[in-house]
């Protein structure tokens, strides 16, 4: 925002500032873990005694000899929210191409055509029953775990074949934004000056509508755009054939000013630094500081956003689908799987639930993933014990305390 | 000051100009008014096309087109929505009235809870229930709002009609339900191991006796909350507001509080006459609540003492909830002839639209009319952003919390209760100043998908039809509204900001 303009400094920084609130709520949230597990280091002293008195003394051995990459993993393991994720989307993810095939590799899935109709068993009723031990009359797959529809296609083909497209357009949308962010959020932070300025204000433009109302504008140009420049009728075909790529490309184009404007900062007060001065004395070029010296150190804030952008990508795509500005035949995604069989939720509800139940699966994944992400690059988080932990420990510490007091008395 | 104002909207002005410019490009890259045309096999299509191409002015080029819509834009004329002829000034009241109505409530609503459990969440940070609240809030924010509505109307009004048509009293759901409220309410108020068992169980038994009592004796059927409900909630809402925000050694402001109660239940009966003699106007209803308020203040202020706010805030929160529970009892009082008449038959919750149409009624009955279309889309429109504000204020209260002025006033020997209600609470909120600007711009921008599911023809919805009828006037129309008002926004929130928070200038 106009640095170049002293002016008005505050209030600019304060928009900035404003405009992140994640950013200061993870802040709050580490400095409060800071006082917590300095708590745990009063309570725990005896353990701090052998060490030495001072804070974060138990940390400090903890990481000690790790290279910053281990002490990130090591971090991130540790929260099993975001551990948990992970396992979750890799099943997911690995269930979905191998059963319905990547490209021209088929998959071990029966039903390789989704789109194809078959005869309707049972009334399209899922196969797929519970174990007798969770009240089910015993574990069984059978030939449609997820149902059927009306015309008897098989609902499991549709559900993964949409996760894959979903966690797809998920992946491209974040490299994209990425990409895009990233370029902007470097350029306008390093030279700043009249450079930032007209970055900045083209930031603020694409930020001002809400992301699915151009979600929605861009989804359909996607769309017609073939159509109405007069293309060959096997162009156009290619064309819609791709769209979950096209489609992802071009909402990637409009979710990055968040990236952009966290990245600037990062980088306004990373070029202070001395490292960088000192690079800049050595010789080094622009471009070397930028990618060697200053990219590196911003990288947590860079992945710890895309995830939480990507989460946001998975609801976009789907809401999008789901208003028919976003994937269409012959690719199929989870949204509008729903918004297809929405009407049917009485007579088959089996068609409704499953893609739904996925697409709040991915997104939930993909969020404690980010939140685990963010607990793990940030410097000043620390072991957090939990309140029972504190309580036994506290009650354990009183205990003690009696104890000796008692053997004392007895002296 | 006013430099700065000039040189902010001026720049708002700028992005606007070229965002509308931009956006006009690429929607008549993305529009195809043609298609019908493309497709027909009428023999006159030669002639239709170039109709439709004269109409449209589709033989300029996209700039010259834009050219001519901005200047009669700017002159006040936002053009017509050609596939129906309607002129997009003659739409947007509808649009944006209905858009207004749709959002208020779940904004107020979402916020109020949001925040609340936010703060609760700070306070009880790293216990059971800040993770299960964490937990749920993650849960909420994956949520598709598109799914979770058809979840809303087959569970909360197909299945909720069937049920309120012949309530039987479930007894598992019931149990279940009284040990969810519980296990919220000990983990809530927390303490000791000793104190959340008592709370576990008062609560439990509190919500189950309750809610039995309720389903029990046809209170569903024809629901009041009556003189006596009133005396019970009004009183327990003077002692709750007085404990959090005064202090119950603070006796002026529990004595202002109770006086209130007990003015507002010597009304109550004359109340009920009014109410059955005049047909009431959002007028009226309007002149009442200035009067509870005028009367909270006096009295707040007639038992003042030195520190008079605390007594007259509290005074009028209680006339608050006074007011709002007669309201709510009133509108109670029509559920019975307004769920067994002919325009309803017995399906009180609706999943479609903004209101019954030709429902001919009174004050009371035609908002409860409203209020029953209005519970779905609030429902799920509340689901989806509590979970963002739960989030946020937990963050911001905790970061309140570590401040070096937080330990100053433990240290000095203030209650717990003044820490966190006097120097916690209220910085805490402050940040709320720079989001809920923004979220108000979106209650006239509508929203998108919740209109679209439940019909509601508010800005969202005029935005998504025109979309799809290749109708470019009303989308840029919605286009430079949303824009406007997020650019405005912005500026009050700043502002707010800058108001509130005494370590922000602003040099201009």
């Amino acid at each position: 925002m106009s640095s170049h303009d002293p002016e008005n400094q505050p209030l600019d920084d304060l928009e900035q500032s404003r405009t992140q609130p994640g950013t200061g709520a993870a802040a709050g949230e580490n400095a409060a873990a800071d006082v917590a597990a300095e708590a745990h280091a009063a309570v725990s002293s005896t353990e701090a005694d052998a060490f030495g008195r001072g804070e974060g003394v138990i940390e400090a051995k903890e990481v000690e000899g790790l290279s910053q990459g281990q002490i990130v993993l090591r971090r991130f393991t540790r929260h099993k929210g975001a551990l948990a994720g992970m396992i979750v989307l890799g099943t997911v993810a690995l269930l979905a191409i191998t059963s319905m095939g990547i490209g021209p590799i088929p998959g071990w899935w029966k039903f390789q055509d989704f789109l194809g109709s078959g005869t309707v068993q049972n009334g399209g009723a899922p196969t797929l029953h519970l174990p007798r031990w969770l009240g089910g009359p015993g574990f069984a797959i059978g030939d449609h775990p997820f149902g059927q529809d009306e015309i008897g296609r098989d609902n499991f083909a549709q559900v993964m074949k949409g996760v894959q497209t979903s966690l797809f357009v998920m992946t491209v949308m974040g490299i994209v934004q990425l990409i895009i962010g990233v370029t902007i959020g470097a350029l306008s932070g390093y030279y700043r000056g009249r450079l930032d300025m007209v970055l900045m204000r083209f930031t603020d433009m694409v930020i001002t509508l809400p992301v699915i109302v151009i979600g929605a504008v861009l989804g359909k140009l996607v769309y017609t755009i073939p159509t109405k420049l007069n293309a060959s009728d096997a162009l156009v075909n290619t064309i819609h054939k791709y769209l979950p790529l096209e489609l992802a490309i071009a909402l990637g184009c409009i979710l990055w000013p968040g990236m952009a404007r966290l990245v600037r900062s990062e980088f306004m007060s990373l070029r202070e630094r001395e490292f960088v001065d000192s690079a800049r004395v050595a010789g080094a070029s622009d471009w070397r500081i930028i990618t060697k010296h200053m990219l590196p150190n911003a990288m947590g804030v860079i992945i710890v956003n895309v995830t939480l952008l990507m989460s946001a990508a998975v609801v976009l795509e789907t809401a999008l689908s789901y208003l028919g500005f976003g994937i269409a035949q012959p690719n199929i995604s989870l949204g509008n799987l729903i918004s297809a069989n929405q009407g049917a939720f009485a007579t088959r509800p089996w068609l409704f639930w499953w893609p739904g139940l996925f697409i709040i699966l991915i997104a939930l994944c993909v969020n404690f993933i980010g939140d685990g992400l963010r607990d793990a690059f940030d410097p000043r988080q620390k072991r957090i014990p939990s309140q029972r932990q504190m309580d036994k420990a506290q009650l354990k510490d009183d205990r003690g305390l009696v104890i000796e007091t008692v053997k004392e008395e007895a002296k | 000051m006013i430099r700065f104002i000039a040189r902010r909207l001026a720049m708002a002005v700028g992005i606007l100009l070229a965002l509308s410019f931009m956006v006009y490009g690429i929607l008549s890259a993305a529009m195809d008014p043609m298609e019908d045309l493309r497709l027909s096999t009428q023999p006159n299509k030669a002639q239709l096309i170039e109709a439709r191409v004269r109409m449209l002015n589709l033989d300029q080029p996209w700039y010259s087109r834009y050219w001519g819509w901005l200047t009669e834009f700017v002159q006040g004329n936002p053009g017509i929505a050609w596939q129906t002829k309607q002129k997009v000034v003659d739409m947007l009241p509808n649009a944006v009235s209905t858009s207004v109505q749709l959002v208020f409530g779940a904004t107020i609503i979402a916020v109020l809870l949001g925040v609340t459990i936010g703060v609760v969440s700070a306070l009880r940070q790293y216990t059971t229930f800040d993770y299960a609240i964490t937990f749920v809030s993650f849960v909420l924010y994956s949520l598709p709002i598109f799914w979770v509505a058809v979840l809303l109307k087959e569970y909360m009004a197909i299945q909720l009609n069937d049920y309120l048509a012949d309530p039987v009293i479930n007894w598992p759901a019931l149990l279940i339900f009284s040990l969810i409220a519980a296990l919220f309410w000990a983990g809530m108020l927390g303490g000791e191991r000793r104190r959340k068992l008592i709370t576990f169980g008062s609560a439990f038994l509190v919500t189950l006796a309750t809610s039995y009592f309720l389903l029990s004796s046809d209170w569903i059927h024809d629901p009041k909350i009556g003189f006596f409900g009133l005396a019970v909630i009004s009183l327990a809402a003077a002692y709750v507001l007085t404990l959090l925000f005064a202090g119950i050694k603070n006796k002026r402001a529990l004595y202002s509080a109770l006086t209130m109660v007990g003015v507002g239940l010597a009304l109550y009966f004359p109340l009920q006459y009014v109410f059955a003699t005049y047909e009431m106007t959002n007028g009226y209803i309007l002149v009442l609540f200035a009067i509870t308020m005028a009367v909270g203040t006096l009295v707040g202020w007639a038992f003042g003492g030195p520190d008079k706010m605390v007594s007259v805030r509290g005074a009028m929160l209680v006339g608050l909830v006074m007011g709002t529970l007669v309201y709510i009892d009133q509108i109670m009082r029509v559920w019975y002839s307004y769920s067994s008449s002919s325009a309803i038959k017995n399906r009180p919750i609706a999943t479609i639209g903004p209101g019954t149409p030709g429902l001919n009624a009174d004050y009371w009955t035609t908002y409860l009319d409203k209020f029953t279309h209005l519970l779905l889309p609030t429902v799920a429109l509340v689901l989806i952003s509590f979970a963002g504000y739960t989030r946020y204020e937990r963050g911001a209260t905790l970061e309140v919390l570590n401040q070096d002025y937080i330990r100053t006033a433990r240290a000095k020997g203030l209650p717990e209760r003044v820490v966190i209600v006097r120097h916690a609470l209220r910085n805490a909120l402050m940040p709320l100043a720079s989001i809920i600007p923004g979220d108000i711009v979106a209650l006239i921008g509508g929203a998108v998908l919740t209109e679209t599911i439940f019909g509601w023809g508010g800005m969202g919805h005029m935005f998504v039809n025109s979309l799809r009828n290749h109708e470019i006037d009303p989308v840029m129309t919605y286009i430079m509204i949303t824009g406007a008002l997020a650019m405005i926004a912005n500026l009050i929130a700043d502002f707010l900001y800058a108001i509130l928070d005494p370590r922000i200038r602003v040099n201009a």
